[in-house]
């Protein structure tokens, strides 16, 4: 079997490499930086994955965690630093060469084709053929599903009409197809359920018994004590802490990801809560959700922290009407429940793809949930009144740009956020539900948002800010709340939170550590 | 299970339309003669599909084809009117000047698209005019008398040799469906054509060469509507610059009658074969019963939106 295997390094980790430098690492990061316009997402990583070796990376949302996956992975070209895979300079100039050199990434978001069957998708690019003509690799297919201990998937099956973790396992079976020394999994348990992660669980410790080396990014710190073998963790684009055993306290762990210094600048607008504007009983929006309950209070910023996949978003969109409700009550006191659409207003996360229409002016963005009020006779809308509505707001929110024709997205990251929240003004609703309001928008406008949206609390709005960035949420909100996989926390003020409390409860659900 | 399923509606779809002509309409419907005319009036459109299935199921679309054929049909007048070769050479030389011209037709089609990353749609859309305009630039306005050739025997439906039993170009129909059979179920070409339509940016992570594959499917695709235009000559024993018009869309028609998705990724040789099929029957039968022009547009039109809604069903009683 080893004979099979590319390169000089033995296969089989040493028993006590774990915790040591291997002498011979499989590969080798030094001061890896890579930059997209002025913003630095790896400053100076170093990373050693001996062969044979799970290797956990945790991190901060943003810590650099998946750009340096898309680096390993080919699909990103490192800016500087150097890169070492089997003795070798590394420096793969797309997916499909570092496939050949031996490194496979296993896709968040399952890179197959879904139309093809088992067989189809494991062999990809790499069909064997006499003549042009396929010829079956069924053999090697399966011993490739049976290694990761799927011998029973009928590499017949359309991929199509697989669930979520059997397409985790076909990936993983071509990178093993491809005599794979490391594999690279980016939160492959993020969508998975318990039972179906223990599988994947095993199929990684069958991996790791072949001599396989995998690089396992997970933001649950329970997991990666189980499966991994060192733990390295980086923050704000640098490695925080390298090669850890997997026996380290989580609460060290946890005081690496999160000590770095605050540098954002929050505004200190006094607030005073007023009466109770929505209310939120018995809430589940998905299934397998714990429920939940809170209370928004006219001149509340509550924020909702959690990781991706915490739930964050479904119990946003949710409340907004835009996702099912499986249980529960909401209430706004005073209002009839027909009512109440039109008083809150819901920001997207994802604003290129939903947030706004990036072809449209930024006159048509801001105006589009409320242009029943610019009705004039015959039905005709009062362009004159919507442009002066949009110049108002757009003045109010201090949105740079041209003119209201201006299509929304020439604008800035900041800005176009800024007309996305211009819509939520000039709906005159109360509620904001906000899904990570400064996603993708630069240091300068994060700051300006943040006063934006203290002031419009002030004025007495009630404002959920859900978002996975703490100093952000510990320096605008009042209130916190952390998610862990659909179960939230009770609400405290946020003095009563430290960082590593609100990381605890979001990686492991459990209350104060 | 569900793919056998699948493959066989359009089956099931040509037997109920022809048993439904077959009791409706005169007896002269389904006697042999007629049977083996039907055949014949599928052939352009059938070859014309066969193309337009690997480019559909590559992710893409062809809307030129129709052009192309018009193009063909030009050129192989012109090339059989060339007094310089031998007799014997002529008709082989404007049988694979039309389909060598197709080629190139749809390889500037593949240029556009996976090179300069315009979409397919649009493209063609161009070229569907270009090539249109060519053709009667090449033709002089006018259609192209061509001195008789054994190329006219092509669409014969009670062809010269009698032991042939059907025209020499329902064969070549045949034979091509095959071809492209084997080709999309059995090489790598055709897997990467599946691959490409199922998931391009998985195609290219898995080192696929993903625009010379384009370029190939769409040179294939405009290959096939210059061999369609080769049988559109035979029909017609002419170059018409004019002919074809409107027939891209019969085309597309029939692939997706056949199980191909304009999405990509899905469609089969032998379900296209049957969706021209299909579209022949529909015609011929609505002539023979006496059914009004206006009648059979509505008709046409229905089957094609009634096999689309059918198809959803099922998918979504799969899904459930």
């Amino acid at each position: 079997m080893a004979g099979e295997l590319k390169g000089a390094v033995p296969a089989g980790p040493p028993a006590d490499g774990r915790t040591l430098l291997h002498p011979r690492p499989l590969l080798r990061l030094r001061g890896v930086r890579k930059a997209f316009g002025a913003a630095q997402a790896l400053q100076g990583v170093d990373l050693e994955i001996a062969p044979g070796e799970v290797h956990a990376l945790v991190g901060e949302n943003g810590a650099g965690k998946s750009t340096l996956m898309s680096i390993l992975g080919g699909s990103l070209a490192p800016d500087g630093g150097t890169m070492e895979f089997l003795g070798a300079p590394y420096r793969p100039p797309g997916p499909a060469q570092a496939g050949n050199l031996g490194v496979s990434l296993v896709h968040q978001e399952l890179a197959l084709a879904p139309h093809l069957d088992v067989e189809s998708n494991i062999c990809l690019g790499r069909e064997a053929s006499r003549l042009g003509f396929l010829k079956s690799q069924g053999g090697r297919v399966r011993e490739a599903l049976e290694r990761l201990g799927y011998g029973h998937l009928d590499p017949r099956t359309r991929v199509g009409d697989l669930g979520t973790a059997e397409r985790q396992i076909v990936e993983i079976a071509r990178a093993l197809f491809q005599d794979a020394r490391l594999i690279l999994m980016d939160e492959p348990t993020s969508s998975l359920p318990a039972r179906d992660a223990e599988n994947l669980f095993g199929a990684i410790a069958r991996l790791k018994a072949r001599g396989v080396s995998v690089v396992y990014i997970s933001h649950f710190l329970e997991e990666t004590a189980r499966v991994a073998d060192r733990i390295t963790v980086l923050r704000d684009g640098r490695t925080a802490a390298a090669g850890l055993p997997a026996s380290t306290p989580q609460r060290d762990i946890l005081a690496a990801m999160v000590g770095r210094p605050v540098t954002e600048i929050f505004p200190s607008a006094p607030r005073t809560l007023g009466d109770t504007l929505l209310s939120v009983r018995g809430w589940i929006s998905r299934p397998g959700a714990a429920p939940a309950a809170f209370d928004l209070r006219r001149g509340q910023i509550l924020g909702l922290a959690g990781l991706v996949g915490s739930g964050r978003s479904s119990l946003l969109r949710g409340l907004a009407g835009l996702g099912p409700r499986i249980a529960g009550e909401m209430g706004m006191p005073g209002v009839p429940p027909r009512d109440m659409g039109g008083r809150i207003g819901f920001l997207s996360e994802d604003r290129k793809e939903e947030g706004l229409a990036l072809n449209l002016s930024v006159r048509a963005n801001a105006t589009l949930s409320v242009l029943g009020r610019f009705r004039g006779p015959g039905g005709l809308l009062r362009r004159d009144a919507e442009t002066a509505a949009v110049r108002e707001v757009c003045a109010a929110l201090q949105v740079r740009y041209r003119d209201p024709e201006q299509a929304v997205g020439a604008l800035s990251g900041g800005n176009q956020q800024k007309v996305a929240l211009s819509r939520l003004l000039l709906g005159r609703s109360e509620v904001w539900l906000l899904d990570e309001p400064t996603r993708g928008v630069d240091v300068g406008a994060k700051a300006e948002i943040y006063r934006l949206i203290s002031r419009a609390a002030a004025e007495g709005k009630a404002v959920l800010w859900a978002g996975s960035y703490l100093p952000e949420l510990f320096g605008v909100c009042d209130s916190l709340a952390v998610l862990h996989r659909g179960k939230l926390s009770p609400v405290r003020p946020v003095g009563r939170w430290t960082e590593a409390e609100v990381m605890a409860w979001a990686t492991s659900g459990a209350g104060r550590p | 299970m569900k793919a056998t399923l699948r493959s066989l509606l359009p089956c099931l779809g040509l037997a109920a339309t022809f048993l439904l002509f077959a009791s409706i309409g005169p007896s002269a419907f389904h006697c042999a003669f007629n049977l083996k005319t039907i055949l014949t009036q599928s052939v352009i459109v059938g070859i014309g599909a066969l193309g337009m299935t690997l480019v559909i199921v590559g992710g893409g679309i062809d809307l030129s084809v129709g052009s192309i054929i018009a193009l063909a049909t030009v050129l192989a007048a012109k090339v059989l009117g060339l007094g310089f070769l031998p007799g014997a050479v002529l008709p082989w030389a404007a049988a694979a000047c039309a389909v060598a011209a197709g080629a190139g037709c749809g390889l500037l089609n593949g240029f556009l698209t996976a090179r300069l990353g315009i979409i397919a749609f649009i493209v063609t859309l161009g070229t569907m005019q270009i090539y249109r305009g060519a053709a009667k630039w090449a033709a002089g306005e006018q259609t192209v008398t061509a001195p008789a050739s054994w190329l006219n025997a092509l669409m014969e439906v009670d062809p010269t040799p009698a032991w042939l039993v059907l025209a020499p170009g329902a064969w070549i129909l045949l034979a091509l469906a095959g071809a492209v059979s084997l080709v999309l179920t059995r090489t790598v070409f055709g897997r990467h054509v599946f691959a490409l339509g199922s998931n391009e940016a998985t195609a290219r992570l898995c080192g696929i060469p993903v625009v010379r594959r384009r370029l190939l499917i769409y040179a294939l695709g405009g290959a096939f509507a210059g061999m369609a235009g080769v049988m559109q000559f035979a029909n017609l024993t002419l170059g018409d610059p004019t002919a074809a018009e409107g027939m891209e869309l019969d085309i597309i028609a029939a692939v997706v009658i056949g199980g191909g998705s304009l999405r990509g990724g899905e469609g089969t040789a032998v379900g296209s074969l049957v969706g021209a099929l299909l579209m022949a029957v529909l015609r011929n039968g609505c002539n023979m019963a006496g059914i009004p022009n206006y009648l059979q547009n509505i008709v046409v039109g229905a089957i094609i939106i009634g096999a689309m809604g059918l198809d959803k069903w099922r998918q979504r009683a799969a899904e459930t």
